[in-house]
């Protein structure tokens, strides 16, 4: 092996992110006794994960003793239009009470019920109460939870740290990664046996979104160059609660909880508008009339749910016409009201991070006072096509867990599945990798052509002189995806964007960095612009071609689900592996299920 | 040392960021430190004086009354004036009563937990308010001689329990007036006013509601003291506001009682 | 439009100073928002650091007019008049304008002894509400690290960094040592090793803290008391001599669960 120029470090797991799904790979692969490095962008713990607030989805049955596995994996298969990977809807629903209960043996303190146990709140999509919470944060809890974990076990974290590119060995193994120091700007290389993508999702590629300044897409970027498929990147949700106002954190996020807890959406008439949205798919599980929407919040039993708890797509895609129809609030969304529904006290025990928000970022205290909400990009349902029971990519190596897998969710992901998925594929990409690395079949070389071209890349907007400033590009990136791949698309719109993504490369490639290289937010933003391109050309793509209305993708032109569209997936895959490559996008068909599980869909229908 | 080797390691004299000045706060922040000075320095002034008085802190069956000022109670020599003596006397002193037991309350406050935090700010400026320079070039907290002692609060809170139950009894006796039997005064009201806040205080020290039931573990195994516990944390956060208001009541309980014993008031009967 | 002048500094290891920007602030604006205004036009390489700007991950820590505080969090209305200063966190080394090294902190996450659980029935464990909930407030942190910068312990006596864990740490060990399952015993460790008795309790972590957690309150002074149980009451130590109960030291405490 060639001397690195950089400083470099060997592993026999490199995990890229340290988010819940990445920290959870590095439990089961330390557990094994390999060694396992984790590289993040950010800071430990400050991952994107925090930001779940109302809980994680696992059929424990502690509240509702009817729940079990079988009837949380036909919720999520239905919340996913069908266009779920099957497999993984059905792991995750059987594995997940148990990659909840075992967080408590690492110190998560969930909420109880009153016999002791982990209690569970009800959510949008979800038939019984399932979501093990505390209070409204509960992704920082299972963040926190899972870093001690980590911490205690002497796992190597670089912080700080940015990866650029895989590397592969001769063959087209993966053989690790090249990254740079944030706080310093210099490269460093990881010799890895095999590398874990953990990356999270792409949210910052539109202007009102719930994701932090992180979400750029590296993991689906990096593996699309590195030879992995993606899938249903159309697939995006929009989440129907994001603050509208003020203009500064409009996008942030309002948690599904407080519809949960009994918080109701009204347009500016007042009505309870939801009732005049219901789909034929939910009609024979969902109230007809306010009165028994309240009684199901008192007794489930007693009422079916209200329309409010509906899946996502489903309640962004009403926000969405009420604000169109003229019955939107001043600021442009409808309003979420609890404050007339429940008493100041329980608002503030169930709800104590969202009654701060308000109150703080906006002076409205929701005791009294009802939220304004509308849409905001929140998840991609979509990402790296894996195999279900190894989180194993196309790439020999290399393995995909959490946001930047795809298939879990399908076309829409239910609330709560998120922080599950986390954990229920985050071991299996640890165990499998394990395997891998255990196995021998690691990899044979270390490919420096990679490295030297993709450190030739970043370093190049210092050298371009009166070139763009990467700011620009990137508000115009997010305006642009906003205005024609956003939550309601239609073909000339996604036909126009796919064509201005082809000018936003050529920007890109213009772009010039001011400063030195240590700790330069512009630098930084500069290296993440090609993996929002390239996100966004996948997007764009498969909303091009997805030629209906599904979860998290809505044509307009195309309003109604077509049978034929739900058989496949669409797969991007790139040639050459260069970030500006040619995208070849084609159907990938649907695993079939087993009968018993097709079963399973058919009941309760 | 025996703490957990770490990989990442502290490194010491790092560049730090930011202008090198004491602070860059812009409010008010000197107000709060001023006031605290103010306040416990004349209440040290006053009760210095008043402990070396010897004299006029007690009003007896002469004036028909039973009141005692609480930095005299209990009187516990031989030289206490007539009726202001507890039974119990010791020979051959030669100061001021007050002197032997003031060091019991003074302890208390001394080594209360929110007295510390007023008295480090304010009188030993370290620091004199948030984000403002320490004082001091060296500091070694609680972990020497003498502050190190702190940790002996929960005594003085024991000794705290039995001068509250002393002065309670002052109070309760109060209301029997010497040749008039029993009845209401000013003097009586204001030394039930003073019993009552120096339990408040005593009650919702901290030292208090560890031993009722912070201590635990786990409480649902121990429902009582979990009740008591809980009970005591939503007055445990009031504490500061007993810590004044007691401390200043005492001082004027005494101002009273030496007013009335001094002739300069009557201690006016209201039923 | 109301115009704004914020004077940030600027500057890494080898020396900086103020520089003031003018600049326009909209209505429900946060500092954090003009910062990266300033950076999207006068100054790409700003460095701070933020990620999440709702106040859930910590991330965006810095001195605004002095005063420890979340930049996501603090209102630009809510400020007097006049230049806003802006300047990184004091206690931590700097790296670069408004970002800090906040390794330190991680040295201390290291040396805590993590949870030590009996071995975990089938269906989980029982716990009651009653029995999470003092641990659940010390959970709700961010780590801001903010209760570690405001600290006159380390602020202003750099040499203690060495023996002393912070109020960050300490709720920490207020949790485990609260926690219903946990079977180790830190409070010698908390005594001897991470210096428990430094702090003088003068609550500044408290004031600073963007969640409202009663530092000193629910966490240190406990802990102060739990370790008068251990270390420094006579009666404590003789009821532990009649029934026959032992403490941990300092060194049988620290050690991490095997995994």
């Amino acid at each position: 092996m060639t001397t690195s120029p950089y400083e470099h470090h060997e592993y026999d797991v490199l995990i890229i992110g340290a988010g819940g799904a990445g920290l959870r790979a590095a439990i089961e692969a330390k557990q094994r006794g390999l060694s396992v490095g984790i590289v993040t962008k950010s800071l430990l713990g400050k991952a994107h994960t925090v930001m779940a607030e109302g809980g994680m989805a696992a059929a424990m049955g502690n509240v509702s003793s009817e729940d079990n596995w079988q009837v949380h994996f036909r919720d999520t298969m239905r919340g996913g239009k069908m266009l779920n990977n099957y497999r993984m809807a059905e792991l995750h629903a059987k594995e997940s009470p148990d990659r909840v209960r075992e967080l408590e043996q690492w110190g998560a303190l969930f909420d109880r019920t009153k016999d002791g146990k982990i209690l569970q709140r009800d959510f949008g999509g979800h038939r019984y109460a399932r979501l093990a919470h505390v209070g409204d944060r509960t992704g920082l809890e299972l963040i926190r939870t899972l870093q001690q974990k980590v911490v205690s076990m002497g796992t190597d974290v670089f912080m700080e740290c940015k990866v650029l590119q895989l590397v592969h060995d001769e063959s087209g193994r993966i053989a690790g990664a090249v990254a740079y120091w944030r706080p310093t700007g210099e490269f460093v290389t990881f010799a890895a046996k095999s590398v874990i993508l953990a990356s999270g999702g792409v949210g910052k590629s539109w202007k009102f979104t719930s994701n932090s300044w992180e979400s750029t897409g590296d993991g689906h970027a990096m593996a699309l160059w590195a030879g992995a498929e993606l899938i249903d990147m159309e697939c995006i949700q929009f989440h129907p609660t994001g603050m509208v106002w003020p203009l500064s954190v409009r996008g942030l996020l309002v948690t599904e909880g407080v519809r949960g807890d009994g918080g109701v959406l009204r347009n500016s008439d007042g009505e309870r508008f939801m009732f005049n949205y219901v789909a034929d798919m939910f009609r024979a599980e969902t109230a007809e009339s306010e009165e028994e929407g309240d009684r199901w919040y008192e007794d489930h039993s007693a009422g079916r749910r209200p329309p409010e708890l509906l899946p996502r797509d489903e309640v962004a895609r009403a926000i969405n016409a009420e604000v169109k129809a003229g019955r939107g609030t001043p600021h442009g969304g409808v309003y979420l009201d609890i404050g007339t529904r429940r008493s100041a006290e329980y608002i503030r025990r169930r709800l104590p991070s969202m009654y701060h928000q308000f109150m703080e970022l906006a002076g409205v205290d929701i005791t009294r006072e009802a939220m304004e909400i509308g849409p905001t990009c929140h998840y991609i349902m979509g990402g790296v096509k894996v195999d279900a029971d190894t989180a194993a990519t196309k790439v020999a190596g290399l393995y995909a867990a959490g946001e930047v897998a795809g298939g879990m969710h399908g076309a829409n992901r239910l609330g709560g599945n998120s922080l599950s998925d986390l954990v229920v594929f985050g071991r299996r990409a640890g165990l499998a990798a394990s395997d891998y690395v255990e196995g021998g079949a690691g990899p044979s070389g270390f490919n420096w052509g990679e490295v030297e071209s993709a450190v030739a890349r970043a370093l190049a907007p210092f050298e371009n002189e009166g070139g763009e400033n990467p700011y620009d590009i990137q508000r115009d990136l997010q305006e642009m995806m906003q205005a024609n791949v956003g939550i309601i698309r239609t073909g000339s719109e996604i036909d126009l964007a796919i064509s201005e993504l082809e000018t936003f490369t050529e920007r890109v490639k213009n772009i010039s960095v001011k400063g030195g290289r240590a700790y330069n937010p512009g630098w930084n933003l500069a290296t993440d612009l090609p993996s929002m391109l390239t996100v966004s050309k996948c997007t764009s793509r498969g909303a091009r071609d997805r030629k209906e209305s599904r979860g998290g993708h809505t044509r307009e032109d195309f309003p109604k689900a077509s049978a034929e569209f739900g058989t496949f997936n669409l797969a991007h895959t790139i040639a050459g592996g260069a970030w500006d490559g040619e995208i070849t996008t084609e159907r990938s068909a649907l695993l079939t299920m087993p009968d018993e599980l097709k079963a399973l869909l058919e009941e309760g229908k | 040392m025996a703490a957990i080797e770490s990989a990442t390691k502290v490194e010491l004299g790092g560049v730090r960021g930011g202008p090198d000045v004491s602070t860059l706060r812009n409010d008010r922040w000197w107000l709060q430190p001023v006031v605290t000075v103010s306040i416990l320095t004349a209440f040290v002034v006053y009760s210095t004086w008043a402990a070396f008085q010897n004299q006029n802190y007690y009003v007896g069956a002469a004036a028909h009354r039973d009141l005692i000022s609480p930095f005299y109670s209990p009187c516990l020599t031989t030289t206490c004036v007539p009726g202001s003596g507890s039974g119990f006397a010791i020979h051959g002193w030669g100061l001021s009563p007050a002197l032997i037991i003031l060091i019991f309350p003074l302890g208390f406050r001394l080594t209360c937990y929110y007295y510390r935090r007023s008295y480090y700010r304010a009188f030993w400026w370290s620091p004199p308010a948030c984000a403002v320079a320490d004082g001091h070039g060296s500091y070694s907290g609680e972990t020497k001689f003498p502050l190190i002692m702190h940790n002996a609060h929960r005594y003085f809170f024991f000794a705290g329990l039995v001068f509250n139950t002393l002065l309670t009894y002052d109070a309760i006796r109060a209301f029997h007036q010497p040749g008039l039997g029993w009845g209401v005064t000013v003097g009586t009201v204001v030394l039930v006013i003073n019993a009552v806040l120096l339990w408040s205080y005593s009650l919702t020290c901290h030292a208090c509601r560890h031993l009722c039931g912070g201590g635990l573990k786990s409480f649902s195994q121990h429902k009582a003291r979990y009740r008591t516990w809980k009970f005591l944390s939503r007055y445990n956060s009031k504490h500061m506001n007993f810590a004044w208001a007691s401390l200043i009541f005492v001082a004027l309980t005494d101002v009273y009682v030496r007013l009335v014993a001094s002739g300069a008031l009557t201690d006016y009967k209201l039923f | 439009m109301a115009e704004v002048t914020m004077r940030v500094w600027r500057g890494d290891a080898s020396g900086g100073n103020f520089e003031d920007y003018t600049i326009a602030q909209n209505e429900g604006e946060v500092v954090l928002d003009v910062i990266h205004r300033i950076q999207a036009t006068e100054a790409p390489d700003l460095a701070c650091r933020w990620n999440c700007k709702a106040g859930k991950c910590g991330s965006c820590a810095a001195e605004i007019n002095g005063k420890p505080r979340l930049m996501c969090m603090t209102r630009m209305d809510e400020l007097p008049e006049g230049p806003v200063t802006v300047t990184p966190m004091k206690t931590f080394p700097i790296i670069r304008d408004l970002v800090t090294d906040v390794s330190f902190n991680f040295a201390m996450a290291e040396r805590v002894p993590a949870l030590l659980p009996p071995p975990m029935p089938e269906d989980g464990y029982r716990m009651f509400q009653e029995d999470v909930e003092r641990g659940q407030e010390f959970r709700k942190c961010i780590e801001c690290f903010m209760c570690q910068d405001v600290c006159h312990v380390i602020r202003d006596h750099e040499e203690n960094k060495q023996y002393y864990a912070g109020p960050r740490f300490f709720i920490r060990y207020a949790e485990l040592e609260m926690h219903p399952l946990d079977q180790n015993d830190r409070r010698e460790y908390v005594r001897e090793d991470m210096g428990l008795g430094y702090c003088n309790i003068t609550k500044c972590c408290t004031e600073v803290c963007p969640e409202h957690i009663k530092i000193t309150d629910n966490a240190i002074i406990p802990l102060k008391e739990r370790v008068v149980d251990a270390h420094y009451d006579p009666v404590a130590w003789l009821g532990r001599k009649i029934r026959r109960r032992t403490k941990r030291t300092s060194a049988e405490a620290g050690v991490q669960p095997t995994p």
